[in-house]
């Protein structure tokens, strides 16, 4: 089978022409660092995504703090990783890099703040 | 604070930024989706985390900050008029000031779309605010009109907080946000992109009830017939960003018709000596890395300004935008520039294998065969130190889009 | 409790007579169906303060108009309200027009309208550099004038309240009983008692009057759309141009506003639903086509920041009604005020408060009337010196929230919490004009909200744009 992706690496966005069988890749060619080959390859057997999202924060400046996934999760499991980010609630003072929920779903992956709240004065 | 940093570390020493928020960082504090930093930090970042690394180096500067603390005027001999809760009216005189206040965007009224006005019609960016640092649901069932970045990823943060995103509609033929946020915002998520379509009316005397879209024709005409009801309670504009240049306007900057920024040269120095441009004041651009290096220039033409105090007679080449480009930033180069120069610009539609000519003078300096070019995303290209030396005064460096046949 | 009089309808009309009313010993109440005060024709028409010249010689319309001029300038300085005496223009572009313009003179003369002058091209020219070559003359009215309509009606329910006038907002009359010595308002509100009925319910007049009986009104609804362009285009005119009236129509106008923008329109269309403040296509197309004849730099939507519409009270008799119902005499109508209403207004006014007092015999003066409402600070027109001690005085002074029209915190709450004040974001926005300017509420919308809810101490969600079902927010996201 033959189909044409963009890879979205990086904001260049290649075009990438991906020749696969099921999960299997043969071959891929337009994309122009090696990024955009492992793109394809997992994009094709196993497609992940870093997720983003805010949660719940008590005693902060701002009701919510926002959080990514610190290393992409299976697309897939986006909307339940949504559920479980929704019942994380947290407390003030957060900083960057704070893991707010270890190992989501069990995939290993850690849900991070990415913005800081000092908390109420 | 890339313009401030960098000044600092060129050896200017009294430095301060005046921002109107209570937090240094931008609109950046409510981008929390990834996709910063990938040129400039080779990571992949969130939009605070991609401040925050700034954020530190300024608290561990000795640079001056005051935020809650909005400009209200620049005069043409660089006193800063600030006011703020806690500062009251500050006025400072700057040897140099630099501009970084960004864009706005785009409101329904400059689309003037007709129909009635109730609660539910807002920008991608309100609406981006309300969920990410407010934490509020402005909308459950959405329309986007526009294709632009903040709409895009908006479709995927609403959709993720549970609100149901029915279509994007871009009056153009071409999406105007860049192809990856096409695929991981919308493509993902089974949202529809709907290219020439606009919105036509929109329904609901308190909130938005739904909204009438309608294809365009070539002229961006709503076409008679082809009107579609959709319901919805909110709709969202991604529809354009505006340099924001009140202020430089009061500082009798000159602007540019096309960028809505001011015209300046390769070290973004405006037509007011001593005033430099960057970010999306100067020209909106698409990514965070480029802005950051625009500060820095012009932190580096500060800086210089400052010790040269500005005596200096600059002697200009212009860059001029030919067939296929509709703007080019710098405007003008001083031909006695010693370094590289970056010419950026957007061409006007889409080309798919073309070439990009550059000539100085009528002599053609650069020709670059480019795969595939989009008004939705900046091209950059570089006058080696070489091409400059062809430099005269008044000299004219062209860049166009050839079509291969 | 009986009111000696109620007032239906805070518009400009309903809003200004109460103030009238303050005048007297008596209790007064002004109810308002939506949300604020000036949210019908009061809030989206052409601001501006005719000379008087249009109207047939000894029509209400020509009487009131000529005397509400005349007293617009002091009535705005007591109220704080900016006016500018602009003047007018009348622009005939061809030969062929020239009669319509002797005519409108001559009627302008006959209805007391004091220096009016037909100007060469020339002297046009020189008065007004960007209108269209194809001008040959002119009739020049300097008495007329530029006023804010909603800034007017708020300032004159500000001026009622404090002197005494109860105001209700979201109280629709829904029907009428009458009672032995007065008549009840059945409302959203309540039962609402009264002597005297005052029907200043704008394009509704006419419902009104029926529940009393009345049925001699008809109110035809008439949509006008405008376009209204940012500050960077406030200059391309100084007077208000309007078109030679043709048998094709009456052309549109041009016109700077107090505020600095500059508006253009109206459409005229009788319209079925009084409700429909719609703009349309075909609308704004013509009114933009019209506007470049006279001023052929308008061309193009680019510096636009808003399109709106509103609806004109028309009534099938051409003229204002203005006086007792003669089928249920304890109803005083105020009805098919279209324009020149807004220059009526002041004029209008007095003589409604004399006839009302007169019938409730009542003659005594209220002798804490103070007819002067402070003009609200507006932190943008101050100097350094003013703005550094008021800061000092007050930090909220110093919070800019709309930075395209430098409207700070302070000035959001002030108009909050004053008499009759905003309780919703386009309250906020006309008493403000925070969100008014060419981000069009962008940046903060958000802002005003949550002032707007830690001030009135509502939860988010429960913030409107404008009362009823508009709220914002849908609750939280977690």
């Amino acid at each position: 089978m033959k189909k044409q992706m963009i890879c979205i690496s990086c904001p260049i966005g290649c075009m990438l022409d991906v020749e696969y069988e099921g999960k299997e890749l043969i071959s891929v060619t337009g994309y122009s660092c090696p990024r955009g080959k492992t793109y394809a390859e997992t994009e094709i057997s196993n497609p992940q995504r870093v997720i983003t999202s805010t949660v719940k924060l008590e005693g902060g400046k701002h009701p919510v703090v926002s959080v990514k996934s610190n290393a992409p999760i299976d697309k897939a499991l986006i909307f339940d990783c949504m559920k479980e980010i929704n019942k994380v609630t947290v407390k003030a003072p957060v900083k960057i890099g704070d893991v707010v929920l270890p190992n989501v779903l069990g995939t290993g992956v850690d849900i991070v703040a990415t913005s800081e709240d000092s908390g109420n004065e | 604070m890339a313009a401030a940093l960098k000044a600092r570390e060129l050896g200017v020493e009294k430095i301060i930024i005046l921002e109107r928020s209570e937090t240094l960082g931008g609109i950046l504090e409510q981008c929390i989706h990834t996709g910063f930093g990938l040129h400039y930090f080779k990571e992949e970042l969130s939009g605070p985390e991609y401040a925050g690394r700034f954020i530190e180096q300024i608290r561990q500067s000795d640079i001056d900050v005051k935020t809650n603390t909005m400009v209200i005027d620049i005069d043409s001999d660089k006193v800063v008029t600030a006011v703020g809760p806690d500062e009251g009216l500050l006025k400072i005189q700057a040897k140099a000031i630099i501009l970084a206040m960004g864009c706005r965007e785009r409101p329904r009224g400059a689309l003037s779309i007709p129909g009635h006005r109730p609660a539910g019609v807002m920008t991608a960016g309100t609406a981006q605010k309300y969920v990410n640092i407010d934490g509020y649901m402005p909308g459950r069932k959405i329309v986007i009109l526009g294709s632009g970045d903040i709409g895009l990823i908006m479709a995927r943060r609403m959709t993720l907080e549970g609100a149901e995103v029915k279509m994007v509609c871009e009056l153009m033929p071409y999406s105007g946000g860049l192809a990856r946020n096409i695929v991981q915002c919308l493509d993902d998520y089974g949202i529809p992109l709907k290219l020439s379509c606009t919105v036509v009316d929109i329904h609901g005397r308190e909130r938005v009830e739904g909204v009438t879209i309608a294809k365009v024709d070539e002229n961006l005409r709503p076409i008679k017939g082809t009107e579609e009801y959709v319901e919805c309670d909110t709709l969202l504009l991604s529809v354009g960003l505006i340099p924001e240049n009140e202020l430089s306007k009061s500082a009798g900057i000159e602007l540019n018709c096309i960028t809505g920024g001011p015209d300046v040269d390769e070290m973004r120095e405006t037509s007011q000596r001593g005033v430099f441009a960057c970010g999306n004041v100067l020209q909106v651009h698409d990514l965070v890395d480029y802005v950051t290096l625009e500060a820095q220039i012009a932190a580096e033409g500060a800086a210089e300004y400052i010790k040269s105090g500005g005596t200096d007679e600059k002697k200009y080449a212009y860059a001029v935008h030919q067939e296929g480009v509709r703007y080019i930033v710098p405007q003008k180069i001083n031909i006695a520039s010693e370094k590289d120069v970056d010419l950026y610009f957007r061409v006007c539609r889409i080309y798919k294998n073309s070439k990009l000519i550059v000539k100085i003078d009528g002599e053609t300096v650069i020709s670059k065969k480019k795969p595939k070019l989009a008004p939705g995303e900046m091209e950059t290209i570089k006058l080696k130190k070489d091409m400059l030396s062809k430099l005269k005064e008044d000299s004219i460096v062209e860049i166009s889009v050839e079509e291969s046949l | 409790m009986i009111y000696d009089v109620a007032v239906i309808g805070a518009g400009i009309i309903g809003a200004l007579t109460a103030r009238e009313l303050a005048r007297y010993k008596l209790n007064a109440v002004l109810i308002e169906k939506c949300n604020d005060v000036a949210m019908g024709t009061t809030k989206a028409n052409s601001a501006i303060v005719h000379a008087g010249f249009d109207a047939a010689p000894g029509s209400n319309k020509a009487i009131f108009n000529v005397k509400g001029a005349e007293l617009m300038p002091s009535v705005t300085a007591e109220l704080g309200v900016p006016y500018s005496n602009n003047g007018s223009l009348v622009v005939a572009f061809s030969e062929d027009e020239m009669p319509e313009l002797e005519n409108l003179l001559k009627r302008g003369i006959e209805n007391g309208v004091k220096e009016l002058r037909i100007l060469s091209a020339e002297e046009l020219f020189e008065l007004e550099p960007n209108i269209s070559k194809q001008a040959v003359a002119a009739l020049h009215a300097p008495t007329a004038g530029i006023v804010c309509p909603y800034e007017f009606a708020i300032a004159a329910t500000e001026n009622a309240v404090s002197n005494g006038i109860e105001f209700m907002r979201n109280c629709e009359v829904q029907a009428v009983e009458k009672a032995e010595d007065c008549s009840v308002l059945k409302t959203t509100q309540g039962d609402i008692k009264a002597r005297v009925v005052v029907n200043a319910a704008g394009v509704f007049a006419d419902d009104i009057a029926r529940m009393f009986g009345d049925d001699g009104i008809s109110i035809i609804a008439r949509k006008g759309e405008y376009y209204l362009f940012d500050k960077a285009k406030g200059h391309v005119v100084f007077h208000t141009v309007f078109q030679c009236p043709t048998p094709m129509g009456k052309g549109v106008l041009v016109t700077p506003t107090v505020d600095g923008n500059l508006l253009i329109g109206p459409t005229a269309l009788d319209i079925e639903d009084k409700n429909d403040t719609s703009t349309t296509y075909p609308g704004l197309m013509d009114v933009l086509n019209k506007a470049h004849k006279s001023v052929p730099e308008i061309i193009n939507t680019r510096d636009v920041i808003t399109a709106f519409s509103g609806l004109r009270a028309h009534s099938k008799t051409h003229d204002f009604i203005i006086g007792f119902s003669e089928k249920a005499p304890s109803l005083y109508n105020l009805a098919g005020i279209e324009s020149p209403g807004l220059s009526a207004a002041p004029a209008i006014a007095v003589h409604a408060a004399e006839e009302i007092v007169k019938k409730l015999g009542i003659s005594d003066l209220n002798e804490s009337f103070n007819p002067v409402r402070e003009r609200p600070i507006r932190f943008r027109y101050l100097d350094d010196e003013e703005m550094a001690e008021l800061i000092k005085k007050d930090p909220r002074y110093g919070h800019i929230i709309c930075r395209c029209e430098t409207i700070t915190e302070g000035e959001i709450v002030e108009a909050i919490h004053a008499p009759a004040g905003a309780r919703d974001i386009d309250g906020v926005k006309r008493r403000t004009r925070a969100g008014m300017g060419r981000c069009q509420g962008g940046f903060c919308s958000s802002k005003v909200l949550e002032i707007l809810s830690r001030e009135l101490n509502i939860p988010y969600e429960e913030v409107t744009k404008a009362g009823g079902e508009s709220r914002i927010l849908f609750g939280r996201t977690k």
